[in-house]
């Protein structure tokens, strides 16, 4: 697909020339998760014992932070009129920055995360399965992201307003993102909850990009 | 301006409402291939808004826009494929560079050919700016850049907001070959502007005041809204 490369390619330079979005993100996930030490103390027990919550919490506020640009510079600049009106499915162009978004910030969230475990005295034997969860969850916060920010072009702090939305439609990310982390450094095996995220991200794949272009079209209008 | 069956581009009583304010009503077109149309009226007389209603951004409250008898809204992405729209917001990117601009747009619309790129960005004059970031060119240059996607990815049908707003004498003598040129292989022009634009050979002419009789009519209806 000529016009999905086109999109990924271009929201990539974007990102690497104004880079602070994605940095910005990265930074407030490290420095919320490294609070918590200072906050509950630092015993190795209690820390171990909230480490998946407390890093999958993290990645969820970190990811919001840069939703609400996702469309916002192209509906400012009037380039958004000009992507609504693509000569291939808008879904498709969803899927495309969703694709970008999460390279630029899901990923590097995703690569950052044992090491984050390991300021939490995360069980090592976690550290495959929670990177795992989050090459699942996260890609599925930027399509449930997606639909928040194409609804909330054109509102007043529409940053605020994108977490407020999505938030609540992650907690079932959350849950099972947590599970399969507790599950690993109990022991017990992840497959299950895994498979939960899995079918997540499969659900999320078609029905976000099919309601955030809706969103968009109306947003244009 | 006739109705007759070889009209490719043609609206049957459209009529736009923006919030609670009927635009206009009961507008009617029928554009033929190399055909140009004038949109004029005073402000807020509905220019902007129908010509985002030709460009299927928009509905129309009543009526249809047809292309080919076929409603607009059924064909969004051929619709898409086919019309150029270029508004009072250009769509740049201030960290782009000229060419990456231009080349994505092109690509975005399946075209990418990179010597067509190069020739419209030529034809508008911005051949020596095409490295620069976007953010260092002018508004008029930026305005140049977004009339060089018509030519970069050729669509029949160019819709066109104010194009001249920010262009200097040359800009707008290399927007009027354009249109001459693009008329002549057979496309179609729809433009409002407030300033003369020669559009190489005759065009109708929209008044759009003349539709909004309807607006006195209906005054009843917009202030039933409010309790009145």
């Amino acid at each position: 697909m000529k016009g999905f490369a086109a999109i990924i390619r271009r929201e990539l330079k974007l990102a690497m020339r104004q880079g602070s979005d994605a940095a910005i993100a990265l930074i407030f996930f490290v420095v919320v998760v490294a609070l918590f030490p200072l906050g509950v103390g630092p015993e190795p027990g209690v820390l171990e014992r909230i480490s998946g919550g407390v890093v999958w919490i993290g990645a969820l506020l970190a990811a919001m932070l840069s939703l609400d640009r996702l469309f916002q510079a192209d509906h400012e600049d009037g380039g958004l009129d000009l992507l609504v009106m693509a000569p291939w499915p808008l879904e498709v162009l969803v899927l495309a920055k969703c694709l970008a978004h999460w390279l630029v910030t899901g990923l590097p969230i995703m690569l950052i995360s044992p090491l984050l475990g390991l300021l939490l005295h995360m069980n090592t034997e976690a550290y495959f399965t929670l990177l795992a969860a989050m090459a699942l969850g996260t890609p599925v916060l930027s399509l449930i992201g997606a639909v928040g920010a194409a609804l909330v072009l054109g509102a007043r702090r529409a940053g605020v307003l994108v977490s407020l939305l999505v938030l609540p439609l992650t907690v079932p990310v959350l849950i099972f993102g947590v599970s399969a982390v507790e599950a690993a450094a109990i022991g017990q095996g992840a497959g299950p909850h895994l498979m939960l995220l899995g079918a997540l991200l499969l659900a999320a794949i078609p029905l976000c990009p099919w309601a955030a272009a809706a969103a968009l079209r109306q947003a244009v209008t | 301006m006739d109705q007759a069956g070889s009209s490719i581009f043609r609206g049957d009583a459209v009529s736009c409402v923006r919030g609670a304010r009927r635009v206009f009503a009961g507008l009617d077109f029928a554009l033929r291939a190399g055909d140009a149309l004038v949109l004029i009226g005073p402000n807020g007389s509905g220019k902007s808004s129908l010509l985002r209603l030709m460009a299927g951004l928009s509905a129309p409250a009543s009526g249809t826009i047809l292309w080919g008898g076929v409603d607009i809204a059924a064909d969004r992405q051929g619709h898409g494929a086919r019309a150029h729209y270029v508004g009072h917001a250009t769509g740049v990117k201030p960290a782009l560079s000229a060419a990456e601009d231009l080349g994505f747009w092109s690509a975005f619309r399946l075209h990418g050919n990179p010597r067509a790129e190069s020739r419209a960005l030529e034809d508008f004059g911005l051949t020596d700016r095409a490295g620069f970031p976007v953010r260092f060119l002018s508004s008029g240059q930026k305005r140049r850049l977004a009339l060089a996607r018509l030519l970069a990815a050729p669509a029949p049908l160019w819709l066109l907001d104010e194009p001249t707003v920010g262009l200097d004498r040359e800009g707008q003598a290399a927007l009027e070959s354009a249109i001459a040129a693009h008329r002549e292989s057979g496309g179609i022009v729809v433009l409002a502007s407030h300033v003369d634009v020669a559009l190489g050979g005759s065009a109708d002419e929209l008044n759009l005041a003349d539709y909004r009789a309807a607006l006195v009519d209906s005054a009843g209806d917009i202030w039933s809204e409010f309790g009145a």
